[in-house]
Parts: C-alpha cells; sequence; structure tokens
C-alpha cells in the first residue's frame, strides 16, 4: 500500500493543482466582484445631459425597478453595448437611467441623437466623482435596482444579448414581481 | 559572446528601471510638510489600481489613478485617518484594492494556507528522517552475524575450491 502511495499522492497533488488552473482559465481577473451588491444604491445628486438645470437623483430611481448604466463616448465598448440597451429599453420592462461618466456633454448629446436614447434620463458625472460612489472602474458597468433601491446586479463591461437573456431579464422580472 | 550578452542584459535591466521610474507621474499635490508627503505616498503605495491590476495607486497612469489620488489626498486634507481612507475605498470597490488583504475567514487560506503546507512538510520530512535513522542504527542479532559470518566464510572457501 505505502509503495503505491508513493506514486499516488504526487499523482492527487498533479490532479488538484490541474483542477485549479483549469478554473483559472475561465475566470476573467477584470471582473472584481462589487461590495455594493445588496447594499443600498449611493445617493447622487446632478445635472441632467439634455437638461443642465434639471437634476437626476438616486431618489428619482427609487420605488420601481431601476438600470443604472454608466457609459461614455470616449468608451469603444459603449458602442457595442448601445444596441442591447436599446433591445432593453424596446421590451419596456424596465426604466433605463444612464450615467454618462466623464463625458463631454455636446459630444454625448450627439451620441444619443445618433444612435438613439434607451435612456429615460442622464446623469452628467463631469468629474467622475458619483462613478467613484458607484464603484466604477470601468465604463460600460450596469446596476439594477429592486424597488426598494437595493443594488441586486452590476454587470461588468459590455452588455450582451446573451447576458440580457440569461440573467437581466429574468432578475428584472422576478425583482417586478416583488413589491 | 558573454561579454555582450551581461551588456545587454544591464541596458535590458537599466531600462527596466528607467520606465518603472517614469511611469510615477504625481500630480503636483500641494503638502505642509515632508512627513506628510510620505505619508501620502506611502498609502497609495498600499492600494491598488483596478484598471492597471498590477499597479499601484501610486505607479498607475490610468484615469481612475488620478482620480483616486485626488480623493485619497483631499480625504488626508480633511483629516481622515488611514483607516477611513481605506475604508471609503473598500466600502466601493472591495478588498480587492487592498495590496495588504484583511485576515478574515474568507482569506483565512491566504493567510494561513502556506504555514499549514509548511508544516505539513516538516512533519514529512520529519517521519522520513526517523525511519531512516531506525534503518540505519538497526544492529543485527547474534544469529544473523553467525549466518552472515556463514555465508562469507563460504564465499572465501567456494572461491579458493574454484581455484
Amino acid at each position: 500500500m505505502t509503495r503505491y502511495l508513493r506514486y499516488l499522492v504526487p499523482l492527487a497533488i498533479f490532479f488538484i493543482l490541474v483542477a485549479f488552473l483549469y478554473r483559472g482559465l475561465s475566470l476573467d481577473p477584470k471582473r472584481v466582484p462589487s461590495p455594493l451588491v445588496g447594499k443600498p444604491m449611493p445617493e447622487f445628486s446632478l445635472p441632467r445631459l439634455k437638461d443642465p438645470a434639471a437634476t437626476l437623483s438616486d431618489s428619482d430611481l427609487k420605488g420601481k425597478v431601476s438600470v443604472l448604466n454608466i457609459w461614455a463616448t470616449w468608451c469603444v465598448s459603449c458602442r457595442a453595448e448601445h444596441e442591447v440597451l436599446l433591445q432593453l429599453a424596446n421590451t419596456g420592462s424596465v426604466d433605463i437611467y444612464g450615467l454618462n461618466y466623464k463625458d463631454e456633454r455636446t459630444k454625448a448629446q450627439q451620441w444619443l441623437q445618433q444612435l438613439g436614447d434607451p435612456y429615460v434620463a442622464n446623469a452628467f458625472d463631469a468629474d467622475g466623482r458619483t462613478g467613484i460612489d458607484w464603484g466604477v472602474y470601468g465604463a460600460p458597468e450596469t446596476f439594477i435596482m429592486d424597488k426598494q433601491g437595493m443594488i441586486r446586479h452590476k454587470h461588468i463591461g459590455p452588455l450582451t444579448v446573451d447576458a440580457l437573456n440569461s440573467t437581466i431579464l429574468p432578475l428584472i422580472a422576478e425583482l417586478q414581481a416583488t413589491p | 559572446m558573454i561579454k555582450q550578452l551581461v551588456t545587454i542584459l544591464a541596458l535590458c535591466l537599466l531600462l527596466g528601471t528607467g520606465t518603472a521610474q517614469a511611469g510615477v507621474t504625481l500630480e503636483s499635490f500641494k503638502f505642509n510638510t515632508e512627513a506628510e508627503e510620505q505619508h501620502f505616498k506611502d498609502l497609495i503605495e498600499e492600494l491598488r489600481c483596478l484598471v492597471c491590476q498590477n499597479q499601484s495607486l501610486a505607479d498607475s497612469d490610468a484615469e481612475l489613478a488620478h482620480d483616486l489620488r485626488a480623493e485619497v489626498y483631499g480625504m488626508i486634507q480633511e483629516g481622515n485617518t488611514d483607516a477611513e481612507i481605506v475604508e471609503f475605498l473598500v466600502a466601493r470597490y472591495g478588498d480587492f484594492v487592498l495590496y495588504n488583504p484583511p485576515i478574515k475567514p474568507s482569506t483565512y487560506l491566504l493567510w494561513f494556507g502556506p504555514f499549514v503546507l509548511l508544516a505539513i512538510a516538516a512533519l514529512l520530512l520529519l517521519r522520513s528522517i526517523r525511519r531512516q535513522q531506525k534503518t540505519a542504527s538497526n544492529e543485527i542479532s547474534t544469529e544473523e552475524r553467525a549466518r552472515l559470518d556463514a555465508l562469507l566464510g563460504d564465499t572465501t572457501s567456494s572461491k579458493g575450491k574454484d581455484q
């Protein structure tokens, strides 16, 4: 028995290592889980993108299921994501708000005119201070809040049709069903 | 040939340190004392940039690193303690921002795993040393000695016969 052990132990260690390395292949180090999930959304109050005189604040997002999408015109993958956002808006299942992050107002307004506007309203975060409160470290990022204003999900990176169908739409439906 | 290699290596090292130093682009923050400046530098050295994940806030030139450095600077000027500043960042970005992760149940394996492995290795080593000592110090009994003598005697006598 001990004679076999001397061969079996290294073999077992090898397979454990392989299992860990294999798992590592499918992990993306860029996706850092947000500590904000499960917490109330950070307070904010910012001028709106289209009407600087009006403000958009966290209270506008409360009392209903809401989506907050962080985007900017300098963000390449935001353009790729835009189509999916329009698709989500078309389902009519949820109000999508935008946080226009460290952007130029005129460029952002042009973007929405050219590509279509999926947002109910956009907050204009010129210095990125609100972005920091939301733990933003790279646009695009998308948060889903329940009716109490609790953050229930964070999607890092561009939204995809796949993510929409597999996680986001089912979650929204579930949150809409709960009071 | 070897000389050339050494020169190339030395050059690489020089260039390497050169770029590393060039990476530190601290904004012109104003400090009242040198100790205050050092304190700020030490703190941002301990915090990880989320954009370039292998760089600290001090090293990174990412947009977010600029913003977070300004944030940390502002908080220091307002008289916040290091713990408060770290807590501020952890609340937003998670433990990931810390190069020095806190000791808590989810990091026990990280902190104590190496020592557990070391203890296991030490135990195994001790056991194998003990086993070796045991076999080495095994004295043969008188019966075995007699048998050994007989065997050795046999070979010499048989050898003698052959000759």
